[in-house]
């Protein structure tokens, strides 16, 4: 690299300049993340549902740093990358192959993609799993589940090899977390009130709100993943505007057709599952198919999101519904509707090539496979050797007090402050009962 | 007739309420109370402040209920509300002078008898 000058050679500024911003807007969809499932939950779970998604940022980012980007994007392997930018090793301001962006921005932007698909897998077992076991199961995660599924997608694995399209991540990120999150469910097990009582959301307006912060975040997330300012970019960035006003439209009628009243968590749902839809679609749909898909889409994520509850299966925040259906859906969309007038790379069926549905069935078959049978394994391993899930007591009690030591909405009411001279005594009992 | 007030942990809340239908006992009204019983302080910590959480949320049942009800009652706060640790709350009963039935201006065994339809 020439000393003088500001950038490595094919490093363009105008691509860097907006990378760089929308690798904030797409880390800025974890703390959105975070609110959205607080609001979702019960008040005495709302700060430890918010903290697994602020601890997925804290261990996913080393973890991706360490070892899973190396293996997601070091070299072509069929199955997995090599290891060659192990703790970042020539992992700096030369631009990475096929793009105009330097390496290491490259690398920060697709960590927030690990960070946020590990913060999304939370919302399956919120309420009961241990604080602890659960960031122990992120780390592992990022790297086992979601740094090989990023390799088949983006990192020159198999599927990409194939020809497999998947612009921001319906692959690893959507169907990663789906199919894991309801693994997760299972091998955790229930919340002991679940189908007993009724476990209502405790505040739809975080829910509205963390659900508009999630789309504003989407925007980088879908326009990034174009890794330019160029023509894919501008069409995903305009498709995610697009695709999540349809399925808002489309969810509007269903919940008029099943209850009469257009719902408020039912809306905030739709924006998570139109911005779902379009992620791995983005790049390669006309705006008018992308419409289409945000209203036809919304259909099998709201059969299983009315279908979920009346099971035994503890799915709790429906990750499996607006994420792993809907991305399942997103890519398969791609196989019929994909358009080389607009993308410049495939067709699909609609427009003469079969080849390209084939291609994304395999996608659609083989991620949630494996996402959910390593997750599954995963966490019985763990679980072996960890205990996963919280006491009866403790989750009675609320996780906030349990692992935080603080609550949510606390009123200061009774509580007697403790000088540092006097001492933390734990757990003091005041009157023999 | 007697007052039952029953004051318990908010998440047995539920079970009273399904012990109590169960024993035919359908007037009732159910307030959040903070209140101190006995159980071990929480502390908690916000940045620099330590403090010790003295008062545990608890929700509190009041049931007016003829003679023959009383013991109904206080057996089904009990089953709905035990869990074997300190902090399961307390029953209290005490009499009632009277009772008023606000629609219909029935009093007293009238009033607390709940309406058959």
């Amino acid at each position: 690299m020439d000393a003088l000058s500001l950038f490595a050679a094919q490093v363009n500024a105008g691509d860097t300049a907006w990378m760089l911003a929308a690798t904030a807007l797409v880390l800025l969809m974890t703390p959105a993340l975070g609110l959205f499932y607080a609001g979702l939950v019960r008040a005495k779970n709302t700060l430890n549902t918010f903290m697994m998604c602020i601890g997925a940022i804290a261990v996913t980012a080393i973890t991706w740093a360490v070892v899973g980007y190396s293996i997601a994007f070091d070299g072509d392997g069929d199955i997995l990358g090599g290891l060659n930018h192990v703790f970042l090793h020539d992992v700096a301001f030369e631009p990475r192959d096929g793009t105009t962006i330097p390496q290491l921005l490259f690398m920060a932007f697709q960590g927030t993609f690990c960070i946020i698909t590990v913060a999304l897998i939370s919302g399956a077992v919120v309420e009961r799993m241990r604080f602890g076991a659960y960031l122990v199961f992120a780390a592992l995660w990022s790297v086992l589940v979601y740094a090989v599924l990023a390799h088949w997608a983006f990192g020159g694995g198999w599927l990409i090899e194939r020809g497999t399209l998947d612009f921001a991540g319906g692959v690893p990120v959507e169907m990663g977390s789906g199919f894991s999150a309801l693994a997760a469910a299972l091998v955790v097990g229930a919340r002991k009130d679940y189908g007993r009582q009724a476990l209502l959301p405790h505040n739809a307006v975080y829910v509205l709100l963390g659900a508009g912060l999630l789309w504003f975040g989407w925007f980088g997330f879908n326009g990034g993943s174009g890794f330019s300012t160029g023509n894919s970019s501008v069409l995903a960035f305009t498709n995610t505007l697009l695709c999540p006003a349809a399925t808002l439209v489309a969810w509007f009628a269903l919940d008029l057709l099943r209850g009469r009243r257009v719902t408020a968590i039912g809306a905030a749902t739709a924006i998570i599952v139109g911005c779902v839809l379009i992620t791995p679609a983005g790049g390669f749909v006309s705006p008018g198919w992308a419409i289409a898909l945000g209203a036809l889409g919304a259909l099998p994520p709201y059969a299983v999101i009315v279908w979920r509850p009346r099971t035994r299966v503890d799915e709790t925040l429906d990750v499996l519904a607006a994420h792993g259906v809907a991305g399942f859906t997103g890519i398969l969309f791609i196989g019929f509707f994909a358009q080389e007038a607009w993308n410049g790379v495939s067709d699909g069926l609609f427009y003469g090539n079969a080849d390209q549905l084939g291609d994304q069935a395999l996608a659609a078959l083989a991620a949630p496979a494996y996402a959910f049978g390593a997750t599954y394994v995963l966490l019985r391993v763990l679980g072996a050797l960890m205990p996963l899930r919280s006491t009866v007591h403790a989750e009675a009690l609320g996780m906030d007090v349990v692992y935080h030591g603080e609550e949510a909405y606390a009123s200061g009411e009774g509580a007697i402050l403790v000088t540092p001279e006097a001492g933390i005594e734990a757990e003091v009992p005041v009157a023999n009962p | 007739m007697k007052l039952v007030i029953g004051i318990v942990r908010p998440e047995r809340v539920n079970d009273v309420l399904e012990s109590l239908f169960r024993a035919e006992v359908r007037g009732l009204s159910l307030s959040r109370v903070q209140g101190h019983g006995g159980e071990l302080d929480r502390v908690e910590t916000y940045r620099g402040t330590t403090v010790k959480m003295g008062l545990a949320d608890k929700v509190r049942f009041e049931i007016a209920v003829s003679g023959p009800f009383v013991q109904p009652t206080i057996d089904a706060l009990c089953e709905g509300g035990r869990t074997g640790e300190v902090g399961d709350g307390k029953i209290f009963v005490v009499p009632l002078e009277r009772v008023v039935r606000i629609r219909t201006g029935e009093t007293d065994h009238g009033a607390v008898t709940p309406v058959r339809e």
